[in-house]
């Protein structure tokens, strides 16, 4: 089974069957900042079963979730003055949409969970009320079949369910649509960032050495006082890939990621280049190399956004890899022969 | 936000389709809409090739290749000679979603 709560407003309170509250609390917050800085990410979970949120009775309506904790609270906190059934299917920590692509939130896992809750003796009526999100890896009517249950499919936000159940379990055109918006980008910017820190130190850290060469041999006062350029300029490139590009995301017109990455670095390489002195042959090296960085940086954005298909993100790979590689390549050949004429 | 154009696998079969409307539901992106009796796919570059449409149809009406939309996992799966995989649940320190 699934691990063990490790929050307090979560332990059991009733003996056969929890109650959640629908308010989130400072525990449940820090929790979340801490998802989001990858801090011990792995063991977000809840466990699985069903809870109760207020009073629900044979005739209330049954919302199923993922056991990820930040899918589970976003829930609850949106179900204030209802009475419901929450199902937490086991999808191993993993948030609704992924967990679905994934086979977690899956059709077997979710007629296993019917079953093993017994749902049938706790409420009267034979439907659930499924996340829009789950669809690609939950076909409702095999859930109809293998439990009597009709699976209904939500709108695609939590903040959308009341309105859902109010409307008689319909969502509007608007509920079923997935969006992303910059504040939701922006909350991904700090799981990317913290990510590729290894890939930004060991890049910047090489660069600080090649920065030392000379045609004399190695120089540690030219380490000290010419590293400053490639440093700006490669941590410029991962800002550049990962935040600029990601905030701006529908703001340039190129549709492929890695062509939106390597603009960013783009303007990045004439802006430092006009505000530092270095030599031309400097200044191209660090541009071929904060454009590759920036444009892989943004390809990996694909991941986190809402929109990419499989087929697009392949085609993309196609051509972006092999110049990605190539200009960082060129880049660092140019940057050390620049320290050694 | 629409991605690239003229890419995504989705075929959708008029002949089986019955016009249930359940793709409607399920898809993310309003790729389709009923209309006469049957789904019709309104901008097909709008598909990020989820799946949720394909499964949930029960006369197999629509096909899609269906994977994850991740450079990373791309990645993953070149590396380890696999499908493409997001690595979210395994204990690698992956994780794209």
């Amino acid at each position: 089974m699934a691990n063990l709560l490790n929050v307090q407003s979560l332990r059991p309170i009733s003996v056969s069957i929890p109650t959640v509250s629908s308010k989130l609390e400072l525990s449940d917050l820090l929790g979340a900042l801490k998802v989001r800085f990858g801090i011990g990410r792995n063991n977000y979970t809840i466990t699985s079963g069903l809870y109760k949120v207020g009073k629900p009775d044979s005739q209330s309506d049954v919302l199923v979730s993922a056991n990820y904790k930040l899918s589970f609270d976003v829930l609850r906190k949106n179900l204030d003055s209802l009475n419901v059934w929450i199902l937490v299917i086991d999808t191993k920590g993993v948030n609704v949409w992924c967990a679905a692509g994934k086979g977690n939130f899956g059709t077997d896992n979710v007629v296993k969970s019917i079953k093993n809750t017994s749902l049938e003796h706790i409420v009267k009526h034979r439907n659930i009320i499924l996340p829009q999100l789950s669809a690609s890896g939950v076909a409702a009517y095999k859930v109809k079949e293998q439990t009597g249950f009709r699976a209904m499919f939500g709108p695609v936000q939590a903040k959308d369910i009341k309105a859902f159940i109010e409307a008689g379990h319909k969502a509007t055109p608007a509920m079923r649509k997935v969006t992303f918006p910059m504040k939701e980008r922006a909350k991904l910017i700090s799981v990317d960032f913290m990510n590729a820190k290894y890939k930004l130190l060991l890049a910047m850290f090489a660069f600080f050495i090649f920065s030392g060469l000379d045609r004399t041999g190695f120089l540690f006062m030219k380490m000290f006082s010419t590293s400053l350029f490639p440093l700006i300029n490669i941590f410029g490139g991962y800002v550049a890939g990962i935040v600029i590009a990601t905030l701006f995301l529908p703001w340039i017109p190129f549709r492929a990621f890695a062509l939106k990455g390597a603009f960013w670095g783009l303007i990045l390489t004439v802006l430092l280049y006009s505000l530092i002195e270095v030599s031309y042959l400097e200044g191209i090296s660090m541009g071929l190399i904060n454009i590759s960085i920036a444009s892989f940086m943004t390809m990996n954005f694909t991941g986190s956004s809402t929109y990419t298909s499989l087929s697009g993100v392949q085609k993309e790979m196609k051509w972006a890899v092999p110049f990605q590689i190539g200009f960082i390549a060129l880049g660092t050949i140019l940057f050390i022969i620049s320290k050694l004429v | 936000m629409q991605y690239l154009r003229n890419v995504v696998t989705l075929k959708l079969d008029n002949n089986l389709c019955t016009g249930c409307g359940m793709c409607a539901i399920v898809c993310p992106h309003a790729v389709f809409e009923i209309n006469k009796g049957k789904a019709h796919i309104i901008d097909i570059d709008d598909c990020m090739e989820c799946g949720a449409c394909a499964i949930n149809c029960r006369f197999d009406a629509i096909s899609v290749k269906s994977g994850v939309g991740c450079a990373a996992g791309i990645l993953n799966g070149i590396l380890n000679g696999t499908e493409p995989s997001c690595d979210c649940t395994g204990d690698g320190k992956a994780s794209c979603c």
